[in-house]
């Protein structure tokens, strides 16, 4: 390659919001559930059957809209996009495109390159489509509308992005604050965000823009990344050996790493969009907006200086902590119960951490619950239990949910401070080891070490080793 | 008729409204639709500019439902009227290659 | 006394006073069809049993005092675009041909509130796209004054039923006068209400932004009861009005002094039949002389509103009759190669032609490159029209107008033709665009004996003025039903077996 080339990006990001019933039903919006199980004539585009729009759909959009700077359309409507697919029951979908909710906002990104801002071109409301499973056997396809009707909104940036790096801190800020509006649970694996990848590539300097490609069917932050590569390095090869980039959409495909134009004849991607009648505008006044902006929680950026601040917690353990909505909920909430921040975050910043690695997990995914953890803490600091039990007392709170003081108390894993039966044990270890008492004797302190060790172990772990230190010290030095 | 509608049109139309008409029926499809469309332009005679679209006829706005769940279960309901069911889902011509 | 002669407010109060049972009133409605459908088709489905149980229950609540309104035990005919649950809803298509609702239209649910008891559905254009009826796929209807001619449309079925006195009052829709114009070519009354007014929520959508439900019985105090028992502010439907003016009844005086009644220059011009307008110019003389103020004006842009319409109905009805796809409900094809192969047949089968023409039409006009050029055009037409209309309403209180430029015609006329048939709804369409109430009250016949009918306009909230126009205008002229429908069942008996639960197919060709 000679030539110097730029990747110009944009993205289209679908966020389903954590509404409890559909955009414009009182259907369920739950995961799960037997096919069709969550609908009624309205998801499913039964004749006659009318639209009401939910109201907490429009807060949700209007709060994202304000976290991400937008400006508000304080008269807008909904269009729809017409075009046929099985997995939209009215084959149109009701949409934004004339007067979308929120125009005009930005993101600040961090990257190895520093801070950047990422435009937001708008924000709109629209409704999900249907699953549908393909039926290898009986050679058909089936249509589900359980989803058919789920709020989502649609975050369509500008063309602002130069790589991966700036596509996937766009895309983690966008969560983090979405997220931390409760606006939706943001998951990628999930579907519950989704990204379309706009990208083109240009002569580094070039004024104008290449021709762009859209790439669907991402789903995860490393799919995105290769997504971008492969896409970048097959329309430089077409520029290269002279051909053109056709403007297109195309599926990635993440097993094979490469991407499938989605042509198709009877795909004349032509959407006859216009307002539809059938809803009437959304008009938003300066009140609803100061009011959604008076609800807002405490954003990241906000947080993060507060760990700091308030609970004196390092630089690099609030990040972490505010880097995931849950963590900073499970935080927050088990210090409310015990009063001890620094130790919240350490189990959270060490075991649990640990936990979630070995266990191939994302920090979103930790749910363990607040009380627990804080009776745990409890139970160390109260000397019930010793650091070590309590450990494993963790990954059985992690792992399974259990309740710390019935698990202890079941296990019979309480400290042992009968100092009677330490001393007993105790000097049974001293007589079976007589050269390690003579060894201390001799003024080898790491003799006594050896035989604390060996008291924790006939004592499985339960001593209090404070206790065991004192008593073995008394016994040596007879 | 001043709107000559082409034969590419109507092919056009048809793949946009998911309607397949006969040789005989396009002949007349291309007829019907450059004759309306011909008086459809005496819109044209009509200064509108300055005037805003006018979609609904009264300022209605602002019509919500609380986020409540309503519904249950209406899966029967909902396939009753099916073609071709299976699995309680609505059975359809294989969508992928 | 021949039942079947009462309008519905009469029986109602019949029933309430014990005179005439529910079942005997269902049964004499029944008899009427079984005499009548063979030659008229004003039915698409009838439901006997389902009429005959529904009228017991009735009869049962009225007699234990529970049902006390005036349209209680009064048996209706509904016209089928309205969803009724666990009866077939056509929409005369092929394509909805075994379809069964599982919910009630809203406005057929508040008949039911008021103890309506439903015969059955009524034909009517394929999606209410034509001004005949004979665009229906279970063939036309007849018009009962003279079975050569149409009932008009799209509620023909309705208002045909209506004059034959095969339902005692019927349930029509209007999108650019589906209502007005047939009641007028079957000499019957009807009134399309302001839009939002009465709740789409079941009504099959064609155009939403234009479609009405509306009474069609025989005179304007029905009209009245019967509105506003369908009348109402359903959540369930975006663009319902919340009025608190419903008590359309009260309107029910015969007084129009000082009404001040607009006839406009307009639709007197070119292609008025002589004969109507020399009915509806007697008929203002008739207001005029019992005190109201009539005066000519000039309305304006009468001429742009059907190719507005065009534009508007269609495009929306290429988008709402798109979910008819095979997928779901309705018909599929019995072949196909493929998603797109069986969309393509099963619309092109299920659909007539008609419908057909309207999607194409539509879909075009919504088209990349089209939408500022034709639909934006026809949006801001329709805000010039409604201005058109603001100033008219500033001056009069009521405007008289034809509902339609001619009687009905006569059967396979118009069809051949549909862009003439389009410019018959000339008078209607725009009332539609502008959202306004009308009404039509019969006036008159023409040369053949064709009824006439005099359409009355409102400006939007105030169909207390039409109804005081049309009901002060009535009590000048006795209901005339057609000869047909005063040959009651019991003299036609032995002509036609027992009516059933008719099945006109449903074969898509």
């Amino acid at each position: 390659m000679s030539k110097q080339y730029e990747t110009v990006i944009g993205l289209e990001v679908h966020v389903e919001l954590a509404t409890k019933t559909k955009i414009f039903c009182g259907c369920s919006t739950a995961f799960g559930g037997a096919p069709n199980t969550h609908t009624c004539p309205v998801c499913t585009g039964m004749p006659g059957s009318l639209p009401v729009l939910n109201r907490q759909v429009v807060e949700y959009a209007l709060a994202v809209g304000l976290a991400t700077n937008c400006g508000i359309n304080q008269y807008c409507k909904f269009d729809r996009k017409n075009y046929f697919y099985p997995d939209n029951p009215q084959n149109y979908q009701i949409s934004q495109l004339y007067l979308p909710i929120c125009h005009d906002g930005w993101v600040e990104i961090e990257t190895a390159a520093g801070t950047k801002k990422i435009g937001i071109h708008e924000i709109h409301m629209e409704e999900d489509a249907g699953k549908l499973i393909h039926d290898e056997w009986a050679d058909c396809s089936l249509v589900d509308f359980n989803r058919s009707g789920v709020p989502l909104i649609e975050i369509v940036s500008e063309p602002d992005m130069r790589s991966a790096d700036e596509v996937i801190a766009y895309l983690e800020k966008l969560r983090l604050i979405i997220q931390y509006l409760g606006a939706s649970d943001c998951k990628l694996q999930e579907g519950s965000m989704r990204a379309d990848v706009n990208l083109s590539v240009r002569e580094a300097g070039a004024a104008e823009y290449g021709t762009r490609t859209e790439m669907k069917n991402l789903n995860s932050f490393k799919a995105i990344a290769r997504a971008i590569e492969g896409e970048r390095t097959r329309q430089i090869e077409l520029i290269e050996e002279g051909r053109k980039v056709i403007q297109e959409t195309r599926r990635w495909d993440d097993n094979k790493e490469s991407s499938r134009a989605m042509r198709s004849k009877e795909d004349a991607q032509d959407y006859r969009y216009f307002p539809d009648p059938d809803l009437v505008p959304v008009v938003i006044s300066d009140e609803w907006i100061a009011a959604v902006k008076a609800r807002q929680p405490e954003l990241r950026t906000e947080k993060l200086a507060r760990y700091q601040a308030e609970f004196g917690l390092p630089q690099y353990d609030a990040e972490i902590l505010t880097g995931t909505k849950s963590l900073a909920d499970i935080f927050e909430a088990t210090t409310a119960l015990c009063g001890k921040p620094k130790e919240v975050s350490n189990w959270l910043m060490t075991d649990a951490m640990r936990l979630l690695k070995e266990n191939g997990m994302d920090a979103d995914q930790l749910t363990i619950s607040p009380s627990n953890l804080a009776k745990l803490i409890d139970m160390v600091d109260k000397n019930v239990i010793n650091r070590t039990v309590a450990r494993t007392v963790f990954e059985e709170i992690f792992a399974n949910g259990v309740d710390p003081e019935q698990y202890v108390e079941e296990k019979g894993l309480k400290v042992v401070n009968d100092e009677g039966a330490l001393a007993k044990t105790i000097a049974e270890i001293i007589a079976k080891n007589p050269q390690s008492a003579m060894d201390f004797k001799a003024g080898k302190e790491k003799a006594m070490g050896f035989i604390v060790g060996q008291t924790m172990r006939a004592m499985k772990g339960k001593a209090d080793p404070a206790l065991v230190n004192k008593l073995v010290r008394e016994q040596l030095s007879k | 008729m001043a709107n000559i509608i082409s034969d590419e049109t109507i092919e056009y139309v048809g793949i946009l409204a998911k309607l397949e008409l006969s040789g005989e029926e396009k002949e007349k499809a291309k007829e019907d639709m450059g004759r309306m469309l011909d008086y459809i332009d005496k819109l044209n005679e009509l200064d509108t500019s300055g005037v805003e679209p006018m979609s609904h006829v009264f300022p209605v706005n602002n019509v919500f439902r609380e986020d409540v769940v309503t519904n249950g279960d209406d899966s029967e309901n909902t396939l009753k009227n099916a073609p071709q069911r299976k699995d309680n889902a609505f059975m359809v011509p294989k969508t992928v290659e | 006394m021949n039942i079947l002669e009462l309008t519905a407010v009469q029986l109602g109060k019949k029933i309430q006073a014990g005179e005439i049972g529910v079942a005997e009133a269902t049964k004499a409605s029944l008899a009427q069809m079984c005499a009548l459908e063979p030659t008229l088709n004003c039915y698409v489905t009838i439901d006997e049993e389902g009429a005959l149980a529904r009228a017991a229950q009735v009869q049962e609540r009225i007699s234990a005092g529970e049902l006390t309104g005036p349209l209680a035990g009064v048996p209706v005919a509904v016209k089928d675009n309205m969803c009724t649950a666990g009866l077939r809803t056509t929409c005369s298509s092929n394509i909805l041909a075994n379809f069964v609702p599982t919910f009630t239209a809203e406005a057929v649910l508040n008949l039911e509130k008021a103890g309506a008891v439903i015969l059955g559905k009524t034909n009517m254009d394929e999606f209410a796209m034509g001004s005949t009826t004979e665009t229906s796929a279970f063939g036309e209807t007849k018009n009962p004054w003279d079975t050569e001619h149409v009932p008009g449309g799209s509620s023909g079925g309705s208002c045909a039923a209506v004059a034959a006195n095969e339902c005692f009052y019927a349930l029509g829709s209007d999108t650019g006068g589906s209502i007005r114009q047939p009641s007028s070519f079957c000499g019957v009354t009807g009134i399309k209400p302001t839009y939002g007014t009465v709740s789409r929520y079941g009504l099959v959508a064609y155009g939403s932004s234009l479609d009405q439900i509306g009474p069609v019985a025989k005179d304007v105090t029905d009209c009245a009861t019967i509105l506003e028992a369908i009348a109402s502010h359903d959540k369930k439907d975006s663009t319902s009005v919340a009025r608190t003016d419903g008590n359309f009844t009260a309107a029910l005086v015969d007084d129009v002094k000082g009404l001040r009644i607009g006839i406009p220059r307009d639709y007197f011009g070119d292609g008025l039949n002589e004969d109507v307008r020399d009915a509806i110019l007697a008929a203002a003389k008739v207001l005029a002389a019992k005190g109201a103020v009539v005066e000519e004006f000039d309305l304006s842009l009468v001429e742009y509103a059907i190719p507005a319409y065009y534009v508007i109905a269609s495009a929306e009805a290429s988008s709402n009759l798109s979910r008819f796809d095979g997928v779901k409900y309705g018909y599929r094809t019995a072949e196909y190669a493929g998603l797109h192969n069986m969309y393509k047949k099963s619309r092109s089968e299920g659909f007539g032609a008609e419908v057909k023409r309207r999607i194409m039409l539509g879909s075009f006009v919504l088209s990349s490159g089209y939408y500022d050029a034709y639909y934006l055009k026809a949006l801001r037409t329709k805000a010039l029209i409604k201005q058109a209309f603001d100033k008219a309403f500033a001056s009069f209180d009521v405007i008289l107008a034809p509902a339609s430029p001619t009687t009905a015609p006569r059967l396979g006329e118009s069809l051949s033709d549909p862009l003439q048939m389009y410019l018959g709804d000339i008078y209607t369409i725009s009332v539609n665009l502008a959202g306004l109430p009308g009404m039509t009250v019969p006036c008159g016949k023409d040369k053949n004996g064709l009824p006439i009918g005099m359409q009355l306009i409102g400006d939007c909230f105030q169909e207390d003025k039409i109804i005081r126009a049309g009901y002060a205008f009535e009590q000048s002229r006795a209901y005339e039903g057609p000869e047909l429908a005063k040959r009651t069942g019991a003299e036609l008996a032995g002509k036609a077996g027992a009516p059933g639960m008719e099945d006109k197919g449903g074969v898509a060709r």
